[in-house]
């Protein structure tokens, strides 16, 4: 279980500071599926970054199963079994799509393991393996390698930072089976930042984060019915793409 | 005949774990240590007063090798080396040439190798030369390499330059020049650290019409090394050239990276592309994020890099 209290997170401006994070209380609990949604610039990026440790909390605690990890870096939250897939995929040189995954389990992953968690994101692997993670692959191929890293630590807590963010409607439609599988097979808690209406849709729970703050927090068949057709569950696809869920006509 | 000292020497610089197949010429504290030529590949002691050797791959020449690594395992020697490379037409060869210095003593070493390469049409060559020192002693390990390349029509080089570890100083000047359709490929990796320096110097003369080249260097600097890159392409015909310089920075690093572009026909495309910067913050928090320590992440981040 994740256990925020209380936590701020405060930025300095020209005008004086700010709480992008201001006196937040929010439980996760274990095994779940939850889905953190908002209008823009609500917080939601940021707090995703405060779990990882990329953002240092200006106050508050966060306990991780009973355990305070308040203090405890990147690294040690990595190693305590939290995992953070990014908005914008890191680029590196020289460094290979096989080393990357190699890095995320640990071991001296066989090419074979190696391909399965491609697989999974809905890659041809052989393509990939030995390619180098940087701009010579799209932002779709990269967001999905990036969640791949994720699923290949497969660790108890993962979070998928705007996996729609930044790619092509037609890897919308594939990312979101992506999600849809991730939903039946992972058997951690799962806590995307998103605000399409496809993966709110796949919630057990939904989480919406405004000025800071919890604005709501509940099961999703009772929160997104008075979410939709807000900025909170925006619909990417045209309808004729989503016939089945009674989308909204584009 | 060698002893352990040297041999390692050779593993760093040549990757021979023994004598080598084919053709070699292994020089150790200033003596030639062990030759071998083949049908094809004949190398001979220069007469001209000068110390080296004469290289010559005879035309049609496929798929064969020759190694030349030079060992300095004694303080204080210093020597200037003059090797030359007649390759034939229609040839396919690498050559992997390579210096290591250990120097425990007190006195300076030093191995100023000058290459020439004479590459005849049509042929393919490889050009291997890795360079590294190691040795606690207070003398300087410096090497100061000369690299002259005259390519004829419809030649192919392609040069691997390495240098990772432990060579003080360093001034490398490549000087090329090309006739028609004629391509040279150079890959330069270099790490410098401690006050080491490193000086990279390239020219490369396009004359031909047709003719190409990519020279491309990544380097990092650590601690308070000094490293200056420059690359100079001239295109003296319907040409195309690109130079692309890649640099982390680290610590209290010096990197200078200087292009020059001389286009002297108005077919002649040149590009030149350069950049230093310290290792991005998003790929050590990406790589942390996978569990490394932030100093693991570092040097996976560089390993790759360097590649």
């Amino acid at each position: 279980m994740l256990e925020l209290k209380n936590v701020t997170y405060t930025v300095t401006e020209d005008k004086g500071s700010k709480n992008i994070i201001d006196h937040l209380d929010l439980v996760i609990p274990d095994g779940k599926f939850v889905v953190i949604t908002g209008p823009n610039g609500g917080g939601k990026s940021t707090l995703a970054k405060i779990i990882m440790g990329i953002n240092p909390v200006s106050d508050g605690q966060l306990l991780f199963d009973d355990r305070d990890i308040t203090a405890a870096n990147i690294t040690q939250r990595a190693q305590m079994g939290i995992s953070f897939a990014f908005q914008q995929p890191v680029h590196f040189k020289g460094i290979k799509v096989i080393d990357l995954l190699r890095l995320a389990t640990g071991v001296n992953l066989s090419v074979g393991k190696a391909c399965e968690y491609l697989s999974l994101v809905g890659l041809c692997a052989k393509e990939y393996i030995q390619r180098e993670v940087n701009a010579s692959l799209s932002g779709g191929e990269l967001k999905r390698i990036e969640i791949a890293t994720v699923l290949a630590r497969g660790t108890k807590f993962s979070i998928f930072d705007e996996p729609e963010a930044g790619i092509d409607i037609w890897s919308f439609q594939n990312l979101i089976q992506v999600f849809e599988n991730i939903r039946k097979t992972v058997q951690g808690t799962v806590l995307i930042i998103s605000h399409q209406e496809r993966i709110l849709n796949i919630a057990d729970e939904i989480v919406v984060i405004e000025n800071g703050r919890v604005a709501k927090q509940g099961p999703r068949d009772e929160l997104l019915p008075e979410l939709l057709g807000t900025a909170s569950a925006v619909n990417a696809g045209c309808s004729r793409l989503t016939p089945e869920k009674g989308a909204v006509k584009c | 005949m060698l002893d352990k000292i040297q041999m390692q020497m050779l593993t760093e610089v040549a990757d021979l774990h023994g004598v080598p197949e084919g053709a070699y010429n292994i020089r150790v504290n200033g003596e030639k240590a062990a030759r071998n030529t083949t049908a094809n590949i004949d190398i001979a002691t220069k007469t001209d007063g000068k110390s080296g050797i004469d290289i010559r791959i005879k035309a049609g020449t496929k798929n064969e090798s020759v190694h030349i690594p030079v060992v300095l395992s004694e303080s204080g020697i210093k020597e200037t080396v003059y090797n030359d490379f007649f390759v034939g037409e229609d040839c396919d060869v690498v050559i992997v040439a390579g210096c290591g210095i250990h120097n425990c003593g007190s006195q300076d070493s030093q191995h100023d190798g000058v290459h020439r390469f004479f590459v005849g049409k049509n042929s393919r060559v490889r050009y291997v030369e890795k360079h590294y020192g190691e040795g606690d002693g207070r003398g300087k390990r410096v090497l100061n390499p000369v690299t002259e390349v005259y390519q004829e029509a419809g030649s192919y080089v392609d040069m691997e330059m390495v240098q990772i570890k432990g060579v003080d100083s360093t001034r490398r000047v490549t000087r090329a020049e090309l006739a028609e359709n004629a391509t040279m490929v150079v890959h330069e990796r270099l790490m410098t650290h401690a006050d080491q320096s490193a000086e990279s110097v390239y020219e490369v003369a396009l004359n031909g019409s047709g003719s190409s080249t990519d020279v491309i260097s990544r380097s990092v600097a650590r601690d308070s090394s000094r490293q200056v890159f420059e690359a100079a392409i001239i295109g003296n015909a319907a040409c195309s050239g690109h130079a692309e310089c890649d640099a982390i920075i680290m610590d209290q690093a010096h990197v200078a990276a200087v292009p020059k572009l001389d286009a002297r026909n108005v077919d002649a495309a040149l590009i030149h592309e350069a950049a230093i910067g310290k290792i991005a913050g998003d790929q050590l928090i990406k790589l942390m994020s996978l569990g490394l320590t932030e100093a693991e992440a570092e040097e996976q981040i560089i390993g790759g890099f360097l590649r």
